[in-house]
């Protein structure tokens, strides 16, 4: 008899959630701290949008209309950063919250209350950044990139700021991804080995890696960049012996690897929700975490082909030019591997496979563009007009954030133990997709005409479309809203949604409860 | 201004004109040709993998959906077809990057030039010299501030007119020395396949040979700061004949007009000459950064009007070195290559009189030229 | 995969938030204090850095103290520990990325930007119009723009400074045996000496400071020579300074009677990142002095 009242106790004890603002102020639990990342990168997601609604809105016709220059360049490069920074780093790292632990068995992250103060530092650091844009001056100008000596003897006093802003943010990735780690390597349940574990917890693995070794270089980078602009020093400076061409060395040493970073948890994702749909076992679960590694491995033999046009030597064009090409076989062997998967299923087309498709899809398409830019005689025509921005916002846009809504879509109902409503989310779908080829498919035109990117005003030529890719990030801008409709009333009720919402789906998640409990895996579950 | 809904029909009669286009331009010179080659076979062989890949998705996507009934297979692993799909993509890019390296050979052999001539970027202009000839000169952008704010209308070649446009020979191997004089700039004229970026304190080598006489566009292509978006460059590509009888009648000019302005330096010019020419001179050089009305961009470019610089008498020495030599370490650039002594005795000048700095000091080109030669 | 004990997962804690508000703090102070410093400008700025300092600081107590605490009443199973230390180890592979960075920067600027300005490789014509005069050298004694400055020899302090740290990571290593074999005695002594060297090296490295600024004239501005060696050695004190005051905690804590000979992981993290520190500076004497 007692048993009962004890089992009973020993719930609830457990699921004691402590409440109020301190509940997410101090909190030690990967859930609690998983929802605060996602719902910052949706924030920092509208933030940097709202920014691009200005560029588009000053691009809507040739001449200066709404904006300074200077004005402009602030919008793109803290457009640029919000959104790699604040939206999809913090997103993957929540999503790796959320789902890292649950999906190996384990009860919490290895290290939660490092967790808490990786989550914690992005909002300081964010706050920051931002606030330089209203100082006198303004916010910095100098491109994502921030490129010497344009962010150095060149640049307003937001530098100091950015620096720093750049330095915790750093911090705060080292110590999430440190965490993501060993709890992978440490904390996985009996039986959960290395080739069993979810593709999303693999890729999560060698992001992760990526991350610790290449963070502190941009952190080197930012350093010097400061000594450089306030306390007299020569790095990216020819006359003491310098070259401006070394800060782009390290920083696309850094830049590179950080878009794989952007895009490899990405592929994770859709390796869950493919196989789900398809209600097939994924096809060559081993080949694709070897192509995962050797991605993560190439990532750091190709980062001059940003710089084809610096001036390098030959042999070091055709060495960055070849490694490069050469990233588009395992990324190929994923794209293959997904359309096997399919084959002979028996697909459905839930929300998240939409998406998932459609990842498959544009984000091959970026991936062409990026081989088309891998070669290094046409990337002479190609290097900062819109082409670039036209395929890094494939693989970013219709890539990382199409994943992150896939993502998203598909554990919300183990998230908040409601299912969404689906022909809102069905409609978010549709007019995102619709939109969002409007928006980037022109700017490889605009690119291949000739436009430059990162001005605010251009030749009359570009005017159609410029004005086709506007209307486009409007529409795309507004769908978003969808989204964030769908996502409050999601979670603020709605059809309880069961244990496995998803026919298809495999995986330990999806053998908890929905809402997965407070804690998950009291006492480690067995793997087969 | 024209109203809003009349622009799309404007646009869409431009869009009639040559120059419009939505691919990359096949260019005047052999190299472009070979890029424009290369682009077009990388982009068809892209376009057969994605009718492949995407054929094969939507095949499935179609037939293998479960409302037409079916049971998933089990498959889910076939080393041979992994193996295939690894190798085939390796073969296509093997193939892809032979020609794409030979190319890029060609481009790189700057030797054996024909004429050699130094490109400087500078915020925010181009600055050119001929090797081996007494001939150099800026080349800025040449639209008008009044179409560019909308209050008059956008010419046809908008944003893409210099004052004074580099010449080349056609037929000749032209060598390109590209470097700058502050951030890094990159030089492109499309036509040519050339892209080089003009980094400070390092010269990159580029070359072309050019098939046909014309006016070739091109821009800056480097974010450089404020007007990135207003550093076009245009090239006039001429005969040899006519380029050798430019070239001479513009060394000619150049070197009588630096013999002139020796003579000049004993000229006096009165407070409304000064005024005069220096308000212009000041509207198409310093007010990009300090402003027309002189209250520069707070936290990026100083204010002149009320700074002590230009108002007290005893900085006066002080602001004829910074315009001449610019400041060490900061956006202002010397302008003693840029403008004659008498331009800059008059930006001095009009700097010390404008915008209620009403010093009533004037400054003489021999003033400058005293300063220069200290 | 550590065999399976009941997981500690710590209760919420307020110290996360206020190690981020100190960084927060931290950043925004430092920013505005170069600012304050390199402008006339007046401000809050090392006010603020100061408190973000302090705010650390206490969050650091009040996050050991309860850490300590819990390895006290045995709340840390064998697997939290294994995390920590595998937790250590990838945060010291992090900080050799850091130091990379500036090696990568040392290596670029001496074996490809000074002789580029010379006219090496495709930039015959760097050297030819832009910087005629200059000849490539390392050390930069003389940069393109016309600096001078004098070269940092190798033997005297660096040497001495080298020879320092290597004896220190040897009693680091003793006292660590002396922890695991619960000999009290070595542990303190070799601990205190330990950290000893490490402030003599400090002083060293102080005193080496003034005299390249005072008699070498090898300054921050003095070109990428000096930078290279100011950033490299400079985060290189600031990180013994860190190693430092850890091992002061440790032998304070060895004085209370904390750890065992099988659960010490605060003394080991504090030992590895000792290691880690000399063999930065191994690296350093070799590819910085000696080269
Ligand atoms: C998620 C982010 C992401 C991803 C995944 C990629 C993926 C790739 N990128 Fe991209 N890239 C960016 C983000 C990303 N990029 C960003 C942000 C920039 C601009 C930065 C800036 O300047 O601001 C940039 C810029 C950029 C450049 C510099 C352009 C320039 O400035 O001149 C280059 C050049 O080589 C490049 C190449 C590639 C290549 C080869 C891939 C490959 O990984 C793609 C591989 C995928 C495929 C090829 C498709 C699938 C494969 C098959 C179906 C197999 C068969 C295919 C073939 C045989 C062709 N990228
Ligand atoms: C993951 C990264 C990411 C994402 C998601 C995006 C999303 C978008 N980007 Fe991106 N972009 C970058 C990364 C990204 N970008 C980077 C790295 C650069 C280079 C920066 C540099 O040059 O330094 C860049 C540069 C860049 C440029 C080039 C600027 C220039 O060169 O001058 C443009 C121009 O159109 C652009 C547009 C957009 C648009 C329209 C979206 C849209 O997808 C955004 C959609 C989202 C919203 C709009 C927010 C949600 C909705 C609202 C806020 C409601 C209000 C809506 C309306 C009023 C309509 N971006
Ligand atoms: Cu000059 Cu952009
Ligand atoms: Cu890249």
């Amino acid at each position: 008899m007692s048993t009962v009242v004890d089992d009973h106790n020993h719930e609830a004890h457990h699921d004691h959630k402590p409440s109020g603002i301190t509940r997410w102020l101090f909190t030690t639990n990967h859930k609690d701290i998983g929802s605060m990342y996602l719902w910052f990168s949706l924030i920092m997601f509208f933030v940097g949008g709202a920014m691009a609604m200005v560029i588009r809105a000053e691009l809507f016709q040739p001449g200066l209309q709404l904006v300074e220059p200077q004005f402009f360049n602030q919008m793109t490069t803290v457009h640029g950063l919000v959104m790699i920074f604040g939206a999809v780093m913090p997103a993957f790292t929540g999503l790796a919250n959320w789902m890292v632990p649950m999906m190996i068995g384990a009860p919490d992250m290895a290290l939660p209350r490092m967790n808490n103060w990786s989550f914690w530092i992005l909002p300081f650091a964010f706050v920051i950044l931002l606030s330089s844009l209203f100082m006198e001056g303004g916010g910095p100008d100098f491109g994502w990139t921030f490129y010497a000596p344009l962010s150095t003897t060149y640049s307003n006093d937001s530098t100091a700021l950015f620096v720093f802003a750049v330095h915790i943010m750093g911090i705060s990735s080292i110590m999430g991804a440190i965490n993501v780690i060993v709890t992978i390597i440490n904390m996985r349940a009996p039986g959960m080995t290395y080739m069993k574990m979810p593709l999303f917890v693999w890729t999560w693995l060698i992001t992760a890696f990526l991350l610790i070794a290449v963070m502190p270089v941009l952190a080197g980078a930012v350093t010097m960049v400061l000594t450089d602009k306030y306390f007299g020093t020569s790095f990216f400076d020819a006359a003491g012996g310098g070259d401006p061409v070394m800060f782009q060395h390290i920083f696309w040493f850094f830049g590179h690897p950080e878009v794989y970073i952007m895009i490899l948890p990405s592929f994770g994702i859709i390796s869950a929700i493919i196989p789900t749909f398809s209600r097939k076992k994924l096809f060559g679960y081993s080949s694709m975490v070897y192509a995962t590694g050797s991605i993560a491995i190439l990532s750091f033999l190709v980062w001059a082909h940003h710089m084809f046009t610096t001036g390098m030597p030959v042999f070091a064009e055709l060495f960055f030019m070849y490694f490069t090409m050469l990233i588009a076989v395992p990324t190929g062997v994923k794209v293959f591997n997904w359309v096997a998967t399919m084959w002979r299923g028996a697909i459905t087309f839930e929300v998240p496979m939409l998406f998932a498709l459609a990842f498959v899809i544009l984000f091959t398409i970026g991936g062409f563009s990026g081989v088309m830019l891998a070669m290094t005689p046409v990337d002479f025509q190609y290097h900062d007009t819109y082409f670039v921005v036209a395929h890094f916002h494939y693989v970013l846009v219709t890539g990382a954030i199409f994943s992150i809504m896939a993502a998203s879509y598909y554990w919300l109902p183990k998230w908040t133990g409601h299912m969404y409503d689906t022909t809102l989310a069905r409609l978010h779908f549709w007019t995102s997709l619709i939109s969002v080829n409007l928006l980037f498919f022109p700017m490889h035109f605009a690119g291949l005409a000739g436009m430059p990117r990162r001005i605010p005003d251009y030749a009359v030529q570009f005017a159609d479309i410029n004005q086709i890719t506007s209307i486009g990030g409007f529409a795309f801008g507004l769908s978003q809203l969808l989204f964030l409709w769908v996502v409050i009333k999601c979670a603020r009720g709605g059809e309880k949604a069961a244990a496995k919402p998803w026919e298809g789906a495999e995986g330990l998640e999806w053998t908890v409860p929905s809402p997965a409990p407070y804690h998950t895996f009291e006492t480690p579950p067995k793997v087969e | 201004m024209k109203p809003l809904w009349a622009l799309p029909l404007l646009y869409s009669a431009s869009a009639l004109s040559q120059e419009r286009s939505l691919n990359l331009t096949q260019g005047v010179t052999e190299i472009s040709r070979d890029v424009y080659d290369l682009h077009m076979t990388i982009f068809y062989i892209c376009c057969v993998i994605g009718v492949v890949v995407f054929g094969l998705m939507f095949y499935s996507m179609i037939r293998h959906r479960k409302s037409s009934g079916r049971e998933p297979a089990k498959f889910h692993e076939n080393v041979k077809v992994e193996i295939l799909w690894t190798l085939i993509p390796f073969l296509i890019l093997v193939g892809m990057a032979i020609p794409a390296t030979i190319t890029l050979i060609d481009m790189e052999d700057t030797s054996d030039a024909d004429v050699t001539i130094q490109v400087t970027g500078s915020q925010w202009k181009w600055h050119y010299k001929y090797f081996d000839r007494e001939v150099s000169f800026f080349s800025r952008l040449a639209t008008q501030q009044e179409q560019i704010s909308n209050k008059f209308d956008k010419s046809e070649n908008y944003l893409r007119e210099v004052d004074n446009p580099l010449v080349l020979p056609t037929g000749q191997k032209v060598r390109f020395l590209v470097t700058s004089d502050d951030v890094i700039h990159s030089w492109w004229v499309p036509a040519f396949a050339v892209k080089k970026d003009a980094n400070p304190g390092f010269i990159n080598e580029a070359w072309t040979r050019i098939d046909e006489p014309g006016i070739y566009r091109g821009q800056c292509a480097e974010l450089c700061g404020k007007d990135h978006g207003f550093m076009p460059i245009v090239v006039i590509a001429k005969t040899p004949e006519d380029y050798a009888k430019w070239i001479d009648e513009t060394e000619a000019e150049q070197i009588a007009e630096r013999e002139r302005q020796q003579e000049l330096l004993d000229m006096e010019m009165s407070m409304d000459e000064l005024m005069a020419m220096g308000e212009k001179i000041y509207n198409s050089t310093c007010a990009a950064c300090h402003q027309p009305n002189g209250q520069g961009i707070p936290g990026t470019f100083p204010a002149l009007a009320g700074s002590a610089v230009a108002t007290e008498s005893d900085k006066l020495d002080q602001h004829i070195d910074v315009v001449v030599n610019g400041v060490q370490g900061t956006a202002m650039q010397a302008f003693a290559q840029q403008l004659t002594m008498q331009e800059l005795a008059a930006v001095v000048t009009y700097e010390r009189n404008a915008w209620g700095n009403d010093t009533g000091e004037m400054v003489q080109a021999a003033d400058i030229n005293a300063a220069m030669n200290e | 995969m550590a065999e399976q004990q009941s997981y500690y997962v710590p209760p919420s804690s307020i110290w996360p938030i206020v190690g981020a508000l100190g960084l927060g703090l931290i950043a925004w102070g430092a920013a505005h204090t170069v600012i304050e410093s390199t402008s006339d400008t007046q401000g809050w700025g090392s006010h603020v850095l100061f408190a973000g300092i302090g705010v650390i600081v206490v969050m650091l107590f009040g996050w050991f103290r309860d850490q300590i605490n819990e390895t006290m009443n045995g709340l840390h199973s064998d697997q939290l520990e294994t995390s920590y230390k595998q937790g250590m180890s990838w945060f010291i592979f992090s900080e050799v990325m850091f130091f990379a960075a500036f090696f990568g920067a040392l290596f670029y600027a001496r074996m490809i930007a000074v002789p580029w300005l010379d006219g090496a490789s495709n930039n015959v014509m760097t050297g030819e119009v832009l910087w005629p005069e200059f000849v490539a050298q390392w050390p930069l004694v003389e940069t393109p723009g016309g600096t001078t400055t004098q070269a940092m020899g190798w033997y005297g302090l660096p040497l001495i400074n080298t020879a320092i740290l290597i004896v220190s990571s040897v009693t680091c290593h003793f006292a660590h045996v002396g922890l695991e074999k619960n000999k009290r005695g070595q542990l303190t002594g070799m601990l205190s000496l330990t950290i000893i060297l490490g402030l003599i090296f400090l002083y060293l490295q102080g005193a080496e400071y003034v005299h390249a600024y005072e008699e070498l004239g090898l300054t921050l501005q003095s070109g990428v020579y000096g930078n290279t060696f100011y950033l490299l050695t400079g985060f290189h004190g600031m990180h013994v300074t860190l190693g430092t005051l850890m091992l002061i905690i440790m032998l304070l804590r060895v004085l209370k009677g904390h750890f065992t000979p099988e659960k010490h992981f605060a003394f080991q993290a504090t030992s590895w990142y000792w290691h880690f520190v000399d063999v930065v500076w191994i690296c350093l004497f070799v590819i910085v002095y000696v080269l």
